[in-house]
């Protein structure tokens, strides 16, 4: 039996993209726009009841003591409560599902889930000093994303035979599926070649297999199941979610072919859910670079360990494929605003399965949708959730 | 834009014994009476068992890669001087694995399993790290 207590019956989110003429409060203000706009029977801004904030950088990049109280203020909510959620590259994912808890709880009928980031306000080297005395004194000195993820690619390569053009071919296809896409950052399709020829970052990864940085905000709102039909007739249910941690140091891994923490936080996701992942229809997942896709289709349990290259190659994750992976155009082509990414996803996956993706709309079957990201210290942290428009689910 | 450089340790009490003898050439990890397993980086708990009954031991400074990147791109100093450089998740033959660098080894002939030893290498007049070489005995 799904867990169903919580339903999401508004989402929406901003153009993601390098918004230097908008605040941190302007993109959050226009993301809470848009999802109040999408509840079918109407919202009034004043029936949400409490509010969680997600942003990763804030302590970092010019949100310092601020907390979750510019938001309300920013989107003509003053006074209500709102608390900020920083969870690293899932603080969107972990805010909503706090929310979702903060429901089915009985405190609040009536929550507000938004993700806000401002990414390139600052240029990468203030980016990388702002975090430079972070670190362990002994192992990570100097240590950048890209050199978080690289050593995983090269050991599956090793092991499994996965290539740089099953790599790639990640990359194109969320081009593809983002030049479908109007609210993603880079709207352009690209080529195998494309992403093999762009200079390279960090070995096996090259400019093409890495997202961008990208400002952008996401927002959503969530009612209690009672409820839901009195905002929509086409709710979406929350199905169940997890999460996982895991040692924040990669010489501490016991793998370097899988993202431990999203096996584990799927499996939590999945039981509480009643499902498996044969059930789930489309899925975002966190496509930072392209090896972690490949990671996350495997320890998703879409694929076998080691097929996620060989599947990603062939189309199995296109939006025509068995299982389409992110439908949106992913962190590759949608953006990474670290805070609003989870919440972008979940808007996603709620215009999958009440039949509003347009050009990118996939076959619901089942009637279950996954969204996924994984980050911190070493892929330490993971946050899974599922969605559903199933009221008789089993 | 800056002279700082990010890539010195902050050693302590705890760690000094460590950053002491890479200066006279010796590559220390930790064993565990209790379990008999050896860790690294050194701690004052085994992280298997959580006996405080630890002791430095001197490694063998063998091992093999078991997975590693080309860096080409890191804008913080000094690193974004040193790239192209290699990071690299070296396994020691006892067991622990070390995040460390590999150097003079050409990119296209690096993989992983690749047999390396240690080097011991000054980086400032107090500190000293440990990065790996191929090891042409092992091949
Ligand atoms: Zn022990």
């Amino acid at each position: 039996m799904s867990w169903n207590k919580v339903a999401v019956v508004g989402a929406g989110l901003i153009k993601m993209g390098e918004l230097f003429d908008q605040s941190y409060e302007q993109m959050a203000s226009g993301a809470f726009e848009a999802a109040v706009a999408s509840v079918d029977k109407g919202f009034e801004p004043n029936q949400v009841e409490a509010a969680f904030v997600a942003t990763q950088r804030g302590t970092l990049w010019g949100q310092e003591g601020i907390g979750g109280n510019t938001i309300p203020t920013a989107i003509g909510l003053a006074g209500i409560p709102c608390t900020r959620i920083e969870n690293a590259c899932p603080s969107g994912s972990d805010a909503f599902r706090v929310g979702a808890m903060a429901v089915a709880s009985g405190v609040h009928d009536v929550v507000l889930v938004i993700g806000v980031e401002k990414m390139r306000d600052k240029s990468s080297e203030e980016g990388l000093l702002s975090r430079a005395a972070a670190g362990h004194p002994i192992f990570t000195r100097g240590e950048t994303a890209p050199v978080l993820f690289a050593p995983f690619a090269t050991r599956h390569m090793y092991e499994f035979g996965t290539t740089r053009e099953m790599l790639a071919s990640v990359a194109v296809k969320n081009h593809y599926n983002g030049a479908r896409d109007p609210y993603a950052h880079f709207q352009n399709e690209i080529t195998v070649d494309d992403v093999l020829k762009s200079p390279s970052v960090c070995h096996p990864l090259h400019l093409l297999d890495c997202c961008p940085q990208t400002d952008g905000a996401a927002a959503v709102l969530l009612v209690s199941a009672e409820r839901a039909r009195e905002f929509t007739d086409k709710p979406v249910y929350v199905a169940g979610f997890g999460v996982a941690t895991d040692h924040p140091y990669l010489h501490e891994k016991d793998s370097f072919t899988e993202i431990k923490v999203t096996r584990m936080a799927s499996q939590r996701a999945y039981a509480m859910a009643g499902v498996g992942p044969g059930d789930i229809d489309c899925a975002e997942v966190h496509d930072c670079f392209t090896i972690t896709e490949i990671l996350d289709i495997e320890d998703l349990g879409f694929f076998e360990k080691g097929d996620g290259g060989r599947a990603s190659l062939e189309g199995e994750t296109s939006l025509t494929g068995r299982i389409p992976v992110n439908t949106s155009g992913g962190l590759l082509a949608k953006g990474h605003p670290i805070g609003a990414t989870g919440v972008a996803q979940i808007t996603e996956c709620w215009w999958q399965l009440r039949g509003e993706a347009a050009e990118r709309q996939v076959e619901t079957r089942n009637g279950y949708a996954l969204q996924h990201n994984a980050g911190g210290r070493g892929s330490g942290v993971a946050v899974v959730n599922i969605l559903t428009n199933r009221t008789d689910a089993p | 834009m800056t002279t700082a450089r990010f890539d010195l340790p902050s050693t302590d009490q705890e760690t000094q014994p460590f950053w002491d003898a890479l200066k006279e050439g010796k590559f220390l990890i930790r064993h565990c009476n209790a379990c008999g397993r050896d860790h690294y980086y050194p701690r004052p708990f085994c992280p298997t068992c959580w006996s405080d009954d630890v002791e430095w031991k001197q490694a063998s400074g063998r091992g093999t890669i078991y997975t590693y990147s080309v860096v080409h791109v890191n804008d913080l100093p000094p690193f974004h001087e040193r790239v192209p450089y290699v990071a690299a998740i070296v396994e020691l033959e006892e067991g622990p694995r070390v995040m460390t660098n590999i150097e003079g080894v050409p990119f296209d002939e690096l993989r992983a399993d690749l047999p390396v030893v240690v080097e011991f290498k000054a980086i400032s007049d107090d500190v000293t790290i440990p990065v790996f070489l191929r090891n042409s005995a092992d091949r």
